[in-house]
């Protein structure tokens, strides 16, 4: 049976109000039109996580999605601040509680999470103020060497939403390129939807085992979505859109012109097809190259 | 000029956990001058990194292209990091200490902050694990506070104890570069003491921008000004929209 269904779909079978939400990908393959149709079904109260929440987290607290943010770094890389996100925390415009950890630390509590152990153990955070930000960060003694680590509790989101280059119609995903934290994250949730650039026969990923990344098994849903990550990328697909990320600085500095962005390329629009047809020369300007590598024998 | 002081700290061969900004210009940098066989690893899972521009992000496709590995995120902080493999942590900071102490939380209050910054990211597990770290940061009073609003990445002592007798097990940071001097770490006490100075700064200048009584080491070495190679290939090669040399 497929699991392929729209992203309307998707979104409004297996994302509710009041969720615990991972939509991963570190720089690579964060799927925005996944976030793009939860601010369009108007979802609320939603505990977003994230190692960095990036563009679309700060696009998503400022439509009003956002009840809590849990993540390890706030910013836009190379370009600015989020600032949907600042002015959320520092005048509490709309409020925002958040929890906060270091990139090891979110790491650790999805590693956690899809383990189903309770805590994760580092060597880390000694001497710091993030204990005490953040009282979810604690120690245990090892019952084998006396020393004494740090913990994080374990993360089991509701619904984790990731992106891939391509899966089958039952969800058996395949990724290329940086791998983040997306294979914990998804195996730490209880429902899971694959955002994929090209939907492709069984045999194909059958073909290639070790480059699958998340097992159909654990996928609710798949949808088929070209570009749907922009203007973060797909290995092989298409690049990063640096020049958005470095726009978004001016553009979420002022909630007049965020609203106007929102109104335009995300209420404005039904899907991601329209938000492509609504920026013309896109596809050309980041395109990827090709640079295709040799296959390996799998044979026996 | 930071970028070319910091570039010429790393040796060829070395392995380096490269962060955002001035780091990953410095690294890109020396990459091109003295160490071409530098290990290039960044947070993102890329190992061996060959970046054929300058990577905005630390999480730039062209750190995968060439590369001698992608990893996950959970390898890169359990396999490499704590596993003590990481030879060079680079980091920046809205605020240095007297220890090397980093605040990149906030500034102000944590729970009402006046500027909220946007936090650790790897830093704080960096400062802990790698073998030496560097901090880079431009010198003003501000960022050189007698106390720090929040402690994000741990230094030479944290809250009046030594990173050793807290179980850290990298050296933790031993010079910090800026744009007027470096300062680097006594071995005995932990403090940052000012050790070379730029071509035309004096030690008032350096002193004036820092907010504690910082120590002056007797003999203080000159650091020689970036070369028309250094500059050339900062500007026009490696940064040419000016992203991180503002």
């Amino acid at each position: 049976m497929t699991k392929v269904v729209s992203m309307q779909a998707a979104i409004a079978a297996h994302v509710r109000d009041g969720d615990t939400v991972v939509i991963e990908g570190f720089t690579h393959l964060i799927n925005f039109a996944a976030g793009h149709e939860i601010i369009r079904q108007g979802r609320k109260n939603l505990t977003l996580c994230r190692l960095t929440p990036d563009l679309i987290y700060d696009q998503m607290i400022a439509a009003g999605c956002a009840k809590k943010l849990v993540f390890s770094w706030a910013g836009n890389p190379g370009a600015g601040s989020l600032h949907a996100f600042r002015r959320a925390v520092e005048k509490g415009t709309p409020p925002l509680e958040i929890e906060e950890y270091s990139h090891f630390g979110m790491v650790a509590r999805m590693s956690a999470g899809a383990a189903r152990l309770p805590f994760w153990v580092m060597r880390n955070y000694m001497g710091t103020d993030l204990p005490v930000a953040n009282p979810r960060i604690r120690t245990v003694t090892c019952p084998y060497t006396g020393e004494v680590l740090a913990t994080v509790p374990a993360l089991n989101p509701d619904v984790t939403i990731i992106a891939a280059q391509r899966a089958d119609q039952n969800g058996n995903a395949q990724v290329w390129g940086l791998l983040g934290v997306q294979k914990e994250a998804a195996f730490a949730s209880k429902r899971v939807i694959v955002v994929v650039e090209e939907l492709v026969d069984e045999s194909v990923i059958r073909a290639d085992p070790n480059r699958t990344l998340i097992p159909g098994m654990i996928v609710d849903a798949v949808v088929v979505e070209p570009w749907g990550c922009h203007p973060s990328y797909a290995q092989g697909h298409y690049d990063r859109d640096n020049d958005f990320y470095v726009a978004w600085e001016d553009i979420s500095r002022d909630p007049a012109k965020l609203e106007q962005y929102l109104k335009d390329y995300v209420y404005g629009v039904k899907d991601r097809a329209e938000y492509l047809a609504k920026n013309p020369g896109l596809t050309d300007r980041l395109k990827a190259k090709a640079q295709v590598c040799a296959g390996v024998n799998y044979g026996f | 000029m930071m970028a070319a002081v910091a570039a010429r700290e790393l040796q060829n061969g070395e392995v380096v956990f490269v962060g955002i900004g001035l780091p990953n210009l410095a690294c890109n940098l020396a990459r091109a001058l003295q160490a071409p066989e530098l290990v290039l690893i960044y947070e993102s899972g890329a190992v061996g990194a060959v970046p054929e521009r300058l990577p905005v992000s630390i999480g730039d496709p062209s750190l995968v292209t060439g590369s001698l590995m992608v990893c996950s995120m959970a390898d890169v902080f359990q396999l490499f990091l704590q596993n003590g493999k990481i030879e060079v942590g680079f980091l920046g900071g809205a605020q240095v200490d007297r220890y090397g102490n980093i605040n990149t939380t906030v500034i102000g209050n944590y729970q009402k902050p006046k500027v909220r910054l946007p936090g650790s990211g790897g830093a704080a597990e960096i400062a802990v694990h790698a073998q030496r770290v560097l901090i880079i940061s431009r010198l003003n009073p501000r960022a050189f506070p007698a106390e720090l609003d929040f402690l994000t990445s741990p230094g030479q002592r944290c809250k009046g104890q030594s990173r050793r007798a807290l179980g850290m097990p990298g050296a933790g940071p031993v010079k910090v570069i800026t744009d007027k001097g470096i300062l680097e770490s006594d071995p005995v006490s932990g403090e940052m003491v000012l050790t070379a100075i730029y071509p035309g700064v004096t030690v008032e200048d350096v002193k004036a921008n820092v907010g504690w009584d910082l120590r002056v080491r007797d003999q203080l070495d000159l650091v020689t000004a970036p070369s028309f190679v250094e500059l050339d290939l900062l500007r026009h090669k490696l940064d040419p929209q000016k992203l991180y040399l503002g």
